[in-house]
């Protein structure tokens, strides 16, 4: 189990209790986080699942595959700190993790 | 009068309609109706991930059935709908039961084309569309047993794909002169002709099946052992239930650019339709997740009378083995295809497809960059320079010039 905050561009906090087995975007998706449109389900095709992370988990989390880089390299709304949520597992040790959805996925 | 949203067909174009109806603040009652018994569930692992064994049931769904709970959604699961009374605003279940609706949504989807070949009836023989589908063909996948999968399509080389991991013995029967011939250029259908044949698929390609019989196909190119045979034909939009109403239809259920069909009171979304698209300036009738969820979201913004959310490219996915096919735009009317990498060797290139050096099409494997940069330069009518694209030391957010 992990709480993850989500922090939509309003500003607005969208705290979610993930269970493992599961990927970051699966989560968000099924608690109806707004902004995570995750559009081709979790297989690292679509990049619309993107968020920012906070600057002091981006070394917490699992390191990005080649997949995961390719996508974000033109990634619509890319910084250094994205990451693709369909490719992060829930782990106990994300619990805490806050990440920031970008003004939109396209 | 309260809203009351009726909706038939229960997959992705459904599913994304309740929750943008959530999101765009719709107050009514909406009632979802489907014939399978399921939640509407991702289709595109089912080929993949799912008959792999690497992904569980329950991580098909879309949504959880608590959302569908959270949102006020009456579920009628398993449950066939036998005809649209329009003059009343009713939907009339198979055992007689109506629905009346003020707003009816047809989401009825698209079913496995069927093939008019003797023994296609057989035990054996298998079709790939729904859950069902899947777990039969599982029961029945098992190293070492020859399969034959008649069809070079997406969904026939996805199965052989696993099925060759799996060690079972594949071969596949195409028809055409080439696989995949509907949604790629003949680069790419060469390129996975020499893949599957890496991977140890025997890949046929202009060969006709003549009949299915007990252990073998048979064959213009001779007899071919099949303990199981998967039949990929295609697909066929399921527009019965729109064309007897009297709604028009095409190669689909025709609808505008709001999702509505010719009946006001009647939206029409995912692969049962056929919309004008401004960016190909044509009617497209598009088999697609992305276009599935596109239209659940402009049907949403229509029925809450929210702005439409602009038109997007249409894209495309696919993977086999350890290549990732990302498609995006459309290549119909293109007159130069520009290949940037090699397809000859290794398994990472993209063919750019023009017209009068407009960017229409890409067909990117294994380069996400690549598919990801043309997106928008399609949406924006980019004019490409071909030796650019080609020349491999242009990088790709160069390509534009």
């Amino acid at each position: 189990m992990a709480k993850i905050t989500f922090e939509e561009p309003s500003g607005k906090l969208h705290t979610v209790d993930m269970a493992g087995g599961q990927s970051v975007m699966e989560g968000a998706v099924k608690a109806m986080v707004e902004g995570i449109d995750a559009d081709c389900g979790g297989a690292c095709s679509c990049a619309t699942c993107m968020v920012y992370v906070a600057a002091e988990w981006e070394a917490k989390l699992p390191a990005k595959q080649s997949d995961e880089k390719q996508m974000l390299e033109f990634c619509p709304h890319v910084q250094a700190n994205s990451r693709l949520t369909c490719q992060i597992p829930v782990t106990d040790a994300l619990d805490g993790l806050t990440v920031k959805i970008p003004p939109s996925q396209h | 009068m309260l809203e009351s949203i009726v909706i038939v067909g229960a997959g992705q174009a459904a599913a994304q309609l309740i929750a943008s109806l959530v999101q765009d603040g719709f107050t009514g009652s909406v009632t979802l109706v489907g014939d399978e018994p399921h939640l509407p569930y991702q289709r595109p692992p089912l080929s993949k991930k799912f008959l792999a064994g690497e992904l569980s049931f329950d991580r098909l769904y879309v949504r959880p059935a608590a959302f569908y709970e959270k949102a006020g959604t009456r579920l009628m699961l398993g449950t066939t709908v036998a005809q649209i009374d329009r003059q009343d605003h009713a939907v009339v279940l198979a055992d007689g039961t109506r629905l009346p609706y003020s707003t009816l949504v047809l989401a009825t989807g698209s079913r496995a084309r069927t093939v008019p070949l003797p023994g296609a009836d057989r035990p054996g023989v298998y079709f790939l569309r729904t859950i069902a589908d899947v777990e039969a063909l599982k029961a029945a996948f098992a190293p070492g047993r020859s399969l034959v999968v008649v069809g070079g399509g997406y969904i026939g080389l996805e199965l052989a794909a696993v099925a060759a991991k799996h060690e079972l013995r594949v071969t596949v029967l195409e028809q055409a002169p080439r696989v995949m011939g509907r949604g790629v250029g003949p680069v790419v259908s060469r390129f996975y002709e020499r893949l599957h044949r890496e991977e140890g698929v025997d890949i046929r390609t202009g060969v006709s099946v003549r009949a299915i019989e007990p252990g073998h196909v048979v064959c213009s190119d001779g007899s071919h052992p099949a303990d199981l045979v998967l039949i990929g034909a295609g697909a066929l939009p399921n527009v019965e239930l729109a064309r007897e109403a009297g709604l028009t239809v095409g190669e689909g259920i025709t609808v505008d650019a709001q999702c509505r069909t010719s009946d006001p009171a009647i939206y029409a979304i995912g692969d049962c339709t056929v919309q004008h698209h401004a960016l190909f300036e044509r009617g497209l009738h598009l088999e697609s997740v992305h276009n599935a969820l596109e239209q659940g979201r402009i049907a949403a913004a229509a029925i809450t009378g929210k702005p439409i959310p602009a038109e997007q490219v249409p894209w495309f996915w696919s993977d086999q083995y350890d290549v990732k096919l990302q498609m995006v735009g459309l290549s119909a009317g293109h007159d130069e295809a520009v290949v940037r990498g090699n397809p000859d060797q290794g398994r990472s290139f993209a063919v750019f497809y023009l017209r009068q050096g407009m960017l229409l099409a890409v067909d990117a494997v294994n380069r996400a960059p690549e598919f990801m940069v043309s997106k928008q330069l399609i949406a924006e009518h980019a004019r490409l320079d071909p030796a650019r694209l080609r020349d491999e030391r242009v990088a790709v957010k160069d390509l534009k010039g």
